[in-house]
């Protein structure tokens, strides 16, 4: 059992969750992941570690409510329990003083992108951030990735905080301006690091992504997880998470996350008539904070 | 019991038998059968297929047994159970003092009973089989385990004295389970790290329930507890420790039984169409995860109409058998090698057919179709069988224009494992063979001091109870090893 030490709501259906693992804290690096079971019903699901705390034997996970296991996590408060949490898995993030990295961070890709920027920026490198969300409320993190990069700028999709557009936008318009970017580090929902991809390829500027695919096991035992890259077949959970983005085919990809859409609805249905059954009843456990 | 009496009788009958076997022409009386669900009512269900023995059944066919003294079956056994024993035991009677002899040698006897090859191993070598069917040596097995697991009262060997030494078992499948009961018998304390969130390796995730129920791996785990076991789920060795760092943490000798692990894919355009899965993924979903019991349970599977599997194991019938319990109309299992050479249990193939698999034997996909990211269509092509190859099976050799398209939703493909590297990069100094496999003298040593290793990750894809043959070659070794520590 992983006891929650802590919850926070970042943003509009988005938390942070500080979770009791002394063993994960002390072995996690940037850009590692876990997988959790919340209980004997649950499914496993991946999650990028968006900070470790040796001293308080902790570490932290962000997530936004889309399904039914993020929803009932969601729902979790201080002092609950989680069944399982196995990690740390992955391999970590390339860490190098590369020179000027642009990290480019849409939606909660803002909190996984985190720990590799502030790792980068550790060992020398300039950092810019491009920090995206559709809208203002759905903006994480804003602070903390402002104060570890040398330039930042935000992007809205309905320009209801900074610039209005995507972040390509301001991508395109770094590299056309002649800025002399050694890498990109694009971390957010698939559509994005696609486009990012599409725009550096031209330049051949060296572009890291962090793919989410669907897991069960992660160790490498199953194969849910594999993505195309470069031609081959790789899996996600000991190859990945990262890859060198332009070799990844993001189609595949979209196609492979939405497998499950039907199902994931339906236990999504039930689960909210279920929480309408019991908040009718007064059982009122949901949403601590 | 009167002992002496019943072995007076069963002398007297045995030598009755062998007179027979001379006079009738050497007919030999032909094995009890075992009472199976149906056909038609197994397929709709997840319930254990092979019934078992009743206790009187179980009487007779142990009365079958004609105690040879060279004891052939014993030969067959890869953990060496003293088989003519036990069945003697149990045909007086005695089913109880049958599982302690069985369990001097077997931790696992209710999954072995169910899961061994019998029929290539110490049943093939039955004297009766010379000359018509051999004893029913797994049944038997089965049927005393059960006896012992139903009862409730699960008797515990004799441990030895308890020694100050240390061992680190990695993986809790057959090999781990098998090496970790052992070592806990002779005093050692013992610790196993499991990746998965449950104990029980490929008897959990891959085994489906209709062949092994999981309340018996479940109770043999219990068992292995009892014995003062440590079991630690969630714990990926190679990435929240070490090898070394176990070594470091005061473990003086380490077991690696971590299982092969990654799963092979046909490399043919289309494999990565959603409703595409390696049988690993399949079996872990429904077993493991209980995928079968959506939405009850949270994990999802395609439950396919139409469904292909690929593969002539053990793995690809469990994979067909269990899409058709999900409610598949039609299942094609693929194999592009021979009937005879298909690597999978007679029994498992027969039943396989009895619940209506459709065998397309000498055919393999030759790629995927699909609309909309869902796979529809499997186009396949028919084999024939060339020269040798290195497994001295013929090499199978494509038909060129023999193209069939078969309408498929889903695809399991089950045609074998790699092994997997996660462990073996995080242990530096660790020798392995050409394909990633540990490397082992006959008795599990590696490469490095104190550690030693069995199961698939040396041997590649085998069976569960030559998994558990390593495991207890390793005890012992193991046992050795601790002995020369100060
Ligand atoms: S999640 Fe199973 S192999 Fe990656």
């Amino acid at each position: 059992m992983f006891k929650i030490l802590d919850k926070e709501k970042l943003a509009l259906s988005i938390f942070r969750f500080e979770i009791e693992a002394p063993k994960i804290a002390r072995k996690a690096k940037a850009g590692q992941f876990v997988i959790l079971r919340l209980d004997e019903q649950g499914e496993r699901i991946p999650l990028t570690i968006c900070d470790f705390d040796e001293k308080k034997s902790s570490i932290s996970l962000v997530l936004q409510e889309v399904g039914k296991t993020t929803q009932q996590l969601a729902s979790l408060s201080c002092g609950d329990c989680i069944a399982d949490v196995v990690g740390p898995l992955g391999k970590p993030s390339e860490i190098k003083n590369f020179g000027t990295v642009v990290c480019v961070a849409g939606g909660v890709g803002a909190a996984v992108i985190l720990p590799v920027a502030r790792v980068l920026k550790g060992v020398g490198n300039k950092i810019i951030t491009i920090l995206g969300a559709r809208s203002e409320e759905l903006l994480i993190l804003e602070e903390e990735l402002s104060l570890i990069s040398d330039e930042f700028f935000i992007m809205t999709d309905d320009g209801s905080k900074g610039r209005c557009g995507v972040c390509t936008d301001i991508l395109k318009e770094l590299i056309e301006g002649g800025c002399d970017i050694s890498r990109v580090v694009a971390i957010g929902p698939v559509i994005m690091m696609k486009f990012v991809c599409k725009t550096t390829e031209p330049h051949k500027i060296k572009t890291v992504v962090s793919l989410n695919s669907i897991m069960v096991d992660g160790t490498g035992m199953c194969g849910s997880c594999r993505v195309t890259v470069g031609g081959e077949t790789k899996f996600c959970c000991v190859d990945g998470p990262e890859f060198d983005g332009h070799l990844v085919d993001f189609d595949e990809l979209i196609n492979r996350q939405r497998m499950y859409l039907e199902e994931e609805s339906l236990s999504l249905e039930l689960h909210d008539v279920k929480r309408v059954e019991c908040r009718c009843k007064k059982h009122k456990k949901r949403e601590g904070n | 019991m009167l002992k002496g009496s019943s072995v007076d009788a069963r002398s007297t009958k045995r030598e009755k038998v062998i007179d027979r076997l001379e006079q009738n022409n050497k007919q030999v009386p032909s094995r009890i059968p075992v009472s199976e669900q149906t056909p038609k009512e197994r397929v709709s269900n997840f319930n254990e297929v092979t019934l078992g023995y009743t206790a009187e059944q179980a009487v007779a066919e142990a009365s079958r047994c004609l105690q040879c003294k060279l004891a052939p079956c014993i030969q067959g056994c890869p953990v060496g159970i003293s088989i003519p024993s036990f069945i003697k035991l149990i045909k007086e009677g005695n089913f109880r003092g049958a599982i302690n002899k069985i369990k001097e040698k077997n931790c696992l006897p209710t999954v072995c009973g169910r899961v061994c090859p019998q029929e290539n191993q110490c049943e093939k070598l039955c004297t009766l089989g010379k000359k018509g069917e051999p004893v029913a040596i797994g049944r038997l097995e089965r049927f005393v385990a059960d006896y012992e697991r139903e009862s409730g009262k699960i008797s515990l060997p004799k441990k030895k004295e308890p020694t100050d030494k240390k061992v680190a078992v990695v993986g809790s499948g057959p090999a781990g389970l098998t090496c970790a009961g052992d070592l806990a018998k002779l005093g050692h304390k013992v610790t196993i790290f499991e990746a998965l969130h449950k104990p029980g390796g490929v008897l959990l995730y891959g085994i489906p329930e209709f062949r092994l129920p999981k309340a018996v791996v479940e109770s043999e785990i219990s068992y292995i507890k009892k014995l003062g076991v440590e079991i630690k789920t969630n714990m990926v060795v190679g990435k929240i420790t070490t090898i070394d760092e176990l070594f470091y943490e005061g473990y003086d000798a380490i077991f690696i039984g971590v299982g092969a692990g990654l799963p092979r894919f046909l490399k043919v355009p289309g494999e990565n169409f959603n409703g595409i899965y390696s049988a690993n993924e399949f079996l872990t979903r429904v077993n493991l995860m209980k995928a079968y019991l959506f939405p009850k349970y949270d994990t999802p599977i395609k439950k396919g109409e139409n469904v292909v599997v690929v593969g002539g194991g053990n793995v690809a019938m469990d994979s067909a058998r269990t899409a058709l319990r999900l409610g598949a109309k039609k299942v094609y299992l693929l194999y592009r090698r021979a009937k005879e050479d298909m690597p999978a249990r007679k029994e498992e193939v027969q039943h396989a057919k009895e619940e209506g698999i459709d065998f397309r034997i000498l055919a393999t996909p030759k790629r995927f179709i699909g609309i909309e990211g869902r796979v529809s269509a499997a186009e396949c092509v028919e084999t024939r069988l060339g020269e040798l190859d290195n497994s001295g099976r013929r090499k199978p050799v494509i038909k060129e224009g023999s193209e069939f398209l078969l309408a498929v939703d889903v695809v399991i493909v089950a045609i074998g494992a790699k092994a997997n590297p996660l462990l073996p990069k995080a242990t530096p100094g660790l020798k392995l063979y050409k394909e990633g496999y540990i490397a082992t003298d006959q008795n599990c040593v590696t490469s490095k001091e104190g550690i030693f290793a069995g199961g698939d990750i040396v041997t590649g894809s085998a069976t569960v109870i030559s998994a558990m043959g390593t495991g207890r070659k390793a005890t012992l070794e193991i046992d050795r090893y601790l002995a020369t520590l100060k």
